[in-house]
């Protein structure tokens, strides 16, 4: 491999945000048809490297080199003409044009109508068709699924004569089998000559696809090592730095329905899938895990479980009575506690205090206000005895919450859900970006409240840590819900085949 | 050029780079003096002395701080809840067509009369903004474009009513209501000068809002709405309601400075019963950082640089619109130290 040609060379990056070092000497190298894992944990500076290889950022020191010839610092447009495509992971696709106009978009001056049209679309089936990327060049961009607007994204790269791709977390929007087809497409591309750096924090997906490693973590290069020549578990303890295990809680013991849904149904709200006819029993001492590729629903179930929004038809029963005028005051009334999937947008107030959002979910009634007056004595109380606790690190109760990280952040905001002694626990996305510490953390808080009686809903798109935690699954795909699945029932193969709505008796 | 946030900006940062932001001003307010011809230290002196060199110069300044704290309040409560209210001007003249309406129509005793007036001053005020306050809440409407408008509807109206029912008999023709008897005007602070209780009320109200704000559920609910009504909204915060009850604070604050004009200053209603009162209060609020005690110091600031303006173009033949361009320039230097308080620029 050492006597490939080298493509892409980053030596000694740099980048500081204020206090914060992004990225500390990151060098690594690229070689010629190899496919180059990135790799760590949210905040490990994957992003942050990306960016100042394309110039939106300029590095603090360090240089980039791309076949040889040194990028300027902090000019966009000069990674793409030399060679370096990207995929990012939100696209940049117009969704009310065709796929053509999509990858032609910015190659050619907007007054030249028509010219070469032919000659380009000759070219685009040409390469969908050596790289294996099925899609129709006239179909509109907005009637495509996700896999094959990824699609779009890696032709257009492609088209621009890329010599280098990257790819930023490309399977986190797509099915296994999307994958799958994603990881055939990376083959062929790496045997035309192609180079690909693929970021990514999924293990398996980086045995499976990768030749080299390089895992980041705290912005430095902690370990590079061939994939051949190592196994997930070395790799996994690279990214953070010591062995890790996912909890093997022994099954709960299913008591009465805390929460049913029956017939659900709630309208798509912009371009978010609303549910269709979702039946589903939240029982106490059990941990419902719902798995499914994000943006299936998962986003109204989770807003309907913690009252922001209500059935549109169908039945919402907690506790055996119908429910009505369901509102987010309801919802805690009834005994939800609801950690949220953004915690940043939804689950906390950045500009306030630790106290002041302690006491967010439970500031109208006594103790912490009577008549309209606050009593912030008793709140400071309430939050000093969560940042005790839950072992919340934090200069202090009067301390923005914004000073705090991730996961310190969650800690209180399951500490403010916990405390108020909740029937039902919505958590969604819990564990999403923390580190290993704050991730043992909050799943062993969640199995501790199912032992304790606590009706456990887990969203999450991890599915190992679906089939980890969950006592029984359910699997959702485009507003759909599956029948149940006890845990160890499905294969991960099987599940993926329902995340990509077979199976369903509705079919859409 | 970049900016960076700062975590944890120290005291030299929060209270030097707004004092900077003064001296910016008197700077470019002395740059003015010299284009018009004037010796700079003299004009500066003047705008001092005019504003605060006399017992008679202080008591104006007060005089003229005095409608500007109700109305910043008024835009500093609003703005707390991220409410754009721009129509101050025309809740302020609703107030003040109340003051007019219970004090020359309904025959009223002194006691009774004012605090009749000044109630119903306050619910005209809530009413002006509750409509465009439930357009945004219900339709999502622009409450900037609809406050805004409001104005100018406010203003025709009143002039109608000046022209008609409501003109003085014995007024010689100008467009004037009748004046609201002595005994129903707000008595003086002190006899014999010209400083009513209007102010007392005012500096009252300041602290009535600071409390509100920092030891109430209501106040609470506001700045929890204004910084991030997401996750107000999903900790159970009524976001529609906390916006309606705001709203109703702002406009009756800002209708009680058309009520303490009319009743502590000029006993009548004109159309030039405020020149712009509403407005200044939005620079006197974001001035102030939306804090309800320091609106009492920033509307003494901009009250005593236009008193003190007004005097030195008199003595020293400098035009007055120096005083619009310093309160201007405050505001801008104040807002770009804001900024730089909480942010600094980084290179590259």
């Amino acid at each position: 491999m050492g006597a490939r040609e080298v493509v892409l060379r980053l030596e000694g990056i740099t980048k500081r945000f204020g206090k914060l070092t992004a990225n500390d000497d990151v060098g690594f190298a690229l070689h010629r048809g190899e496919v180059l894992a990135l790799l760590g944990e949210n905040g490990a500076g994957k992003t942050t490297l990306m960016n100042i290889l394309f110039g939106h950022y300029t590095a603090d020191a360090g240089t980039v080199e791309v076949f040889g010839q040194a990028l300027p610092p902090g000019a966009p447009g000069a990674a793409l003409a030399a060679g370096v495509g990207m995929v990012h992971q939100h696209f940049t696709l117009a969704g009310n044009m065709t796929v053509l106009e999509n990858i032609l978009l910015g190659t050619r001056p907007l007054l030249a109508p028509g010219l070469g049209r032919a000659a380009a679309r000759a070219r685009v089936e040409q390469l969908s068709r050596d790289f294996g990327l099925a899609v129709h060049p006239d179909a509109k961009v907005k009637t495509l699924s996700v896999g094959e607007r990824q699609r779009v994204e890696i032709l257009k790269a492609l088209y621009r004569d890329a010599r280098i791709l990257i790819l930023d977390e490309p399977t986190a929007v797509l099915t296994p089998q999307e994958s799958d087809a994603l990881f055939e497409t990376l083959k062929k591309a790496v045997a035309q000559g192609l180079s690909i750096i693929f970021i990514s924090h999924k293990l398996h997906e980086v045995t499976a696809v990768s030749d080299r490693v390089i895992v980041l973590r705290h912005g430095r290069v902690v370990g590079e090592v061939a994939t051949d020549q190592t196994d997930r578990h070395r790799i996994a303890e690279m990214m953070v730095g010591a062995e890790v295990a996912l909890p093997h809680p022994a099954l709960g013991t299913p008591g009465a329905a805390l929460m049913e849904l029956r017939d659900v149904s709630t309208p798509p709200e912009g371009n978010r899938t609303g549910l269709r006819r979702v039946t589903l029993s939240l029982k106490a001492g059990q941990i419902t895990g719902l798995a499914g590729v994000s943006g299936n629903g998962q986003g109204a179930l989770a807003d309907l479980v913690s009252g922001l929004i209500a059935p549109d038809s169908g039945e919402l029963r907690v506790a055996g009575q119908t429910v009505a005028g369901w509102s987010p005051r309801a919802a805690l009334a009834a005994g939800v506690g609801r950690i949220p999937e953004d915690r940043h947008a939804t689950g906390s107030i950045a500009d306030f205090t630790l106290t002041e959002n302690a006491v967010l979910e439970g500031y109208a009634r006594p103790p912490f206000s009577r008549a309209g007056w606050m009593d912030w004595t008793r709140a400071r109380a309430h939050a000093e005895g969560i940042i005790e606790k839950y072992d919340v690190r934090c200069p202090g109760p009067e301390a923005r919450i914004r000073l705090l990280s991730g996961g310190n952040m969650q800690k209180l905001i399951l500490g403010r859900a916990l405390e108020a002694g909740p029937k039902i626990i919505l958590a969604n996305q819990p564990v999403r970006g923390l580190d290993i510490g704050a991730l043992t953390y909050v799943q062993e808080c969640l199995i501790a409240a199912r032992d304790a009686g606590a009706a456990v809903l887990l969203i999450s798109e991890d599915l190992d840590e679906i089939r980890a935690l969950s006592d029984v699954i359910h699997v959702m795909s485009e507003g759909r819900l599956s029948p149940e699945f006890p845990r160890g029932s499905k294969t991960p193969a099987e599940l993926g085949q329902w995340m990509a709505g077979q199976g369903f008796s509705d079919a859409a | 050029m970049r900016l960076e946030p700062v975590a944890a900006p120290g005291l030299a940062r929060t209270l030097g780079l707004p004092a900077l932001a003064i001296a910016a001003t008197v700077v470019v307010a002395s740059a003015l003096a010299m284009l018009a011809g004037a010796n700079p230290f003299a004009t500066l002196g003047l705008i001092v002395k005019g504003a605060a060199g006399s017992k008679f110069a202080a008591l104006e300044t007060l005089n003229r701080a005095t409608p500007l704290i109700f109305t910043g309040l008024a835009v500093a409560v609003a703005f707390r809840a991220k409410l754009w209210n721009i129509g101050a001007e025309a809740q302020l003249y609703a107030g003040a067509l109340m003051t007019v309406l219970i004090g020359t129509q309904m025959g009223l005793p002194g006691p009774v009369a004012i605090p009749a007036m000044a109630i119903a001053a306050v619910l005209a005020g809530a009413l002006v903004l509750l409509g465009p306050v439930l357009l945004k809440v219900r339709l999502g409407v622009d409450e900037v474009v609809t406050t805004l408008l409001f104005n100018f509807i406010m203003l025709l109206f009143i002039s109608m009513l000046l022209e008609g029912p409501l003109k003085d008999p014995m007024g010689m023709g100008w467009p004037k209501s009748e004046a609201i008897p002595r005994d129903a005007r707000l008595p003086r602070i002190v006899d014999g000068l010209r400083l009513h209780w209007g102010f007392g009320l005012a500096l009252i109200s300041a602290v009535v809002v600071w409390v509100i704000q920092v030891k109430t559920t209501l106040g609470y609910e506001i700045r929890a709405v204004g910084q991030n009504p997401q996750a107000a909204r999903f900790a159970s915060i009524p976001v529609g309601r906390v916006m309606v009850k705001t709203a109703l604070l702002s406009g009756g604050l800002a209708a009680l400075a058309g009520f303490s004009e009319v009743a502590g200053l000029k006993g009548n209603l004109t159309l030039d019963l405020s020149p712009g009162f509403g407005y200044t209060g939005i620079v006197v609020a974001m001035l102030a950082l939306l804090h309800p005690l320091g609106v009492v110091v920033s509307a003494l600031f901009v009250a005593g640089i236009f008193v003190g303006a007004d005097s030195m173009s008199r003595a020293a033949e400098v035009p007055t619109y120096i005083a619009d361009i310093s309160v201007a320039t405050a505001l801008l230097f104040m807002v770009l130290a804001i900024l730089l308080t909480r942010f600094r620029v980084v290179r590259g």
